[in-house]
């Protein structure tokens, strides 16, 4: 699709020409994932995580439509109907487990997608719609674990869709009735329920569709790689099958081996135990967590402690609340702006001495946030997570800015090949180098 | 444009964070948080080396039809066990007529086929084991105002399940003096029975292994005190919360096995298709 050197599809069975002349279905499969998609040859091993979120999503999409053949979302029998599918359906241990850990593997490889893009300057133009779809994906996903975790009916379920509706209530005059809209009542109920049953069956359909959408803008312009200097001619590229296919597949294997270790080894390690008694609206939980994806997030809304008051009169512009919930909105909100809050025009972290510095700072600074977010909301937790959270946003609409217009990036190399072969060349220097200088040192 | 607003958003937020903070740090040092009688004398469970820890772990047989039976001889009198099947005791090596007697001893509910009226039944391998109490409101006017909890998930219901079961019924003990000395108004209150291993130190369930011998284990079983009895009820707890917890670990042996072999082809797969290519 790309570039006018990728290869053309030429059926060579009689059958799929037949179809291919009809319906060019082979063809668009071919020139996706297959030999007519060239691909820059040095991606590194951090370009596996596309197609393992790929498969995430297809994992969730097979246990999950399984599951619901099982499940009854009504809430008098629902947290029962989970524990029948524990112990008499099938296998069904396997799939509430695949379908549950599934979840949490799903956005592990899209943290460490969304951290590749950022690193490596992905978000930039000519790429900025497969940046834009990418966010788009990611709130979808948010909002289907969520809709989720309530399914099973327990503690935390009941809590969080409590918890998290009540954000709503947050916003000024209309916060009350939409919380109640949203619910299907005053508390959450048996109408919560079935509502998020069916939003969590058709979200995921709905990603499948924005996906197909991320991909496509993704072919438009082709991969991006690890120096940011754009493809120049065919030395530059491989065709993604079978190169890139044969990586993934490895990549593959070391995430389902990781999978089946939590999967079959520590399914309840990342679920919390409180889910495991059944929702009981008169008992509110000592801690009301959300799952470990929303930790850092869930940190930044319980941040703000402070109203924004005019001084000395006492008067409440925002309260508090509000505030932390368009702050949470806005951490991920910023996302979508990215591609024109840094204009250097350096894509690869690895030219911008200045930049990885603050990259390395902002990791760090999330995962805090992320363990701010799993503990109470306590001192020192409060506080860490305040300072964290401020980073946070000083990190992408303050210093990033400033970086791209004051940073002075190291040289680029003049194309993708000339760096594979300048890597390859002092990879053959050291290995040559070794003798001389341990002969010098003598 | 972008870069102006998304700077002053940038710049209220991170005022506000940081007004916060200063706020919430002076307040920190003029009234450090008081540590509260939980956060001293709250105990984390003890560790016991079960038999179904680790990768290969396995559920002891005997030992859970010792804890079966000290559920059905203790916790049963007020704590159900509705999740689980009668038949479902096959996992702990009881035969088909076993079953069926353990299941006939019970009464569950049912309805008269000639009148219809509500009335009770003997169990069969089918059925589930019967609540204890009909209604919550019955639980509580029995039990002091405390519902037992049913313990069917118990195991998985608490951080480190089997653990934290095992050292609640073996925990029980007088207050210390030090903390009455550190918390004069923490004394346990009327009807409750202090536990360390509680979350809130004080809980309504009496001790209910109290003395060695309290359940007769059979010929060649150990001698049942209190720690041993503590140790099978929760064992058999731990097979009532997860019984597929050996075939999720040998499944997952298996799984594990044929991914790593599939994972060195793979990888062997993808050397063999770059050989030769720089990248």
């Amino acid at each position: 699709m790309s570039f006018p050197w990728a290869e053309h599809y030429t059926p060579k069975h009689p059958v799929m020409k037949w179809v291919d002349e009809r319906l060019p279905l082979p063809r668009l499969v071919y020139n996706a994932v297959g030999g007519g998609y060239p691909v820059p040859r040095n991606l590194n091993y951090f370009w596996n995580f596309g197609v393992l979120a790929g498969v995430a999503l297809t994992i969730q999409l097979v246990t999950g439509i399984i599951l619901a053949m099982h499940y009854a979302a009504n809430a008098g029998i629902a947290f029962d109907s989970v524990e029948h599918i524990m112990r008499n359906v099938n296998s069904g241990w396997l799939l509430r487990y695949a379908h549950a850990n599934g979840a949490s593997f799903f956005f592990i490889v899209v943290y460490l997608h969304i951290f590749r893009g950022l690193f490596f300057g992905s978000y930039k133009a000519p790429r900025e719609m497969v940046w834009l779809l990418g966010i788009v994906i990611f709130l979808l996903m948010m909002a289907t674990a969520f809709m989720g975790y309530v399914l099973p009916w327990g503690q935390m379920s009941f809590w969080g869709a409590q918890v998290i509706t009540g954000l709503f209530a947050a916003i000024p005059v209309v916060g009350e009735p939409i919380q109640t809209w949203l619910l299907g009542g005053f508390a959450p109920g048996n109408a919560s329920l079935n509502r998020f049953f069916s939003l969590h069956y058709l979200l995921p359909f709905v990603i499948l569709g924005v996906v197909i959408l991320h991909i496509w803008a993704l072919h438009i312009p082709g991969s991006s790689n690890p120096t940011g200097v754009e493809v120049k001619g065919p030395q530059d590229t491989v065709p993604f099958h079978p190169y890139y296919t044969a990586k993934d597949g490895f990549g593959l294997g070391i995430f389902l081996i990781l999978f089946a270790l939590v999967l079959f080894f520590a399914p309840n390690s990342m679920g919390h135990p409180d889910n495991y008694i059944a929702a009981n609206p008169m008992s509110t939980p000592a801690h009301i967590v959300p799952e470990w994806y929303f930790w850092p997030f869930y940190a930044i809304l319980r941040a703000f402690t402070m109203d924004l008051t005019i001084p000395f009169t006492g008067i409440v512009l925002i309260p508090a609340k509000l505030l932390g919930v368009l702050a949470m909105f806005a951490s991920i909100l910023l996302l979508f702006f990215l591609s024109w809050i840094d204009t250097s025009p350096v894509r690869s972290g690895k030219y911008r001495p200045l930049f990885k510095k603050f990259f390395v700072l902002l990791v760090i600074d999330v995962l805090i946030l992320g363990y701010c977010g799993g503990a109470p909301a306590e001192e020192p937790y409060v506080m860490i997570s305040q300072l964290a959270a401020a980073y946070y946003f000083a990190h992408f609409l303050i210093i990033l800015p400033i970086i791209s217009s004051i940073e002075r990036p190291d040289p680029l190399p003049g194309s993708i090949t000339e760096a594979v072969l300048a890597k390859s060349k002092n990879k053959t220097d050291d290995a040559a180098g070794a003798v001389p200088a341990a002969a010098a040192a003598e | 444009m972008v870069r102006f607003l998304g700077g002053l958003v940038g710049l209220f937020f991170a005022g506000m964070l940081l007004l916060s903070f200063i706020w919430g740090a002076v307040a920190y040092v003029a009234a450090p948080p008081a540590a509260t009688v939980e956060s001293e004398f709250h105990k984390h469970p003890m560790q016991v080396a079960w038999s179904f820890n680790g990768p290969f772990g396995k559920y002891d047989k005997a030992q859970l039809q010792r804890g079966f039976q000290v559920y059905t001889e203790v916790c049963s009198a007020c704590h159900s066990l509705h999740q689980v099947a009668f038949r479902s005791l096959a996992d702990l090596g009881y035969n088909e007529a076993e079953i069926k007697a353990i299941a006939k001893a019970r009464q569950v509910p049912s309805v008269d086929p000639n009148t219809g009226e509500a009335t009770t039944r003997e169990g069969t391998p089918a059925d589930k084991f019967p609540l204890v109490y009909p209604n919550d409101v019955a639980a509580r006017a029995a039990n002091n105002n405390a519902i037992p909890p049913d313990l069917s998930l118990m195991a998985k219901a608490r951080h480190d399940g089997a653990n934290y079961i095992h050292s609640l019924l073996v925990g029980y003990q007088e207050q210390p003096a030090e903390l009455l000395r550190k918390f004069p108004d923490a004394k346990t209150g009327e009807g409750l029975h202090y536990n360390p291993y509680f979350a809130n130190l004080n809980l309504a369930m009496a001790p209910p292994l109290t003395a060695e011998g309290q359940v007769t284990y059979g010929e060649g079983q150990p001698k049942p005190t209190v720690d041993q009895m503590a140790q099978d009820v929760s064992a058999f707890l731990m097979w009532a919360a997860e019984p597929k917890l050996e075939a999720r670990k040998s499944t997952g042996i298996g799984v594990l096995i044929f991914l790593l072999f599939g994972t060195v082809l793979a990888y062997m797969a993808y050397q063999n298709i770059w050989a030769g290519k720089e990248h």
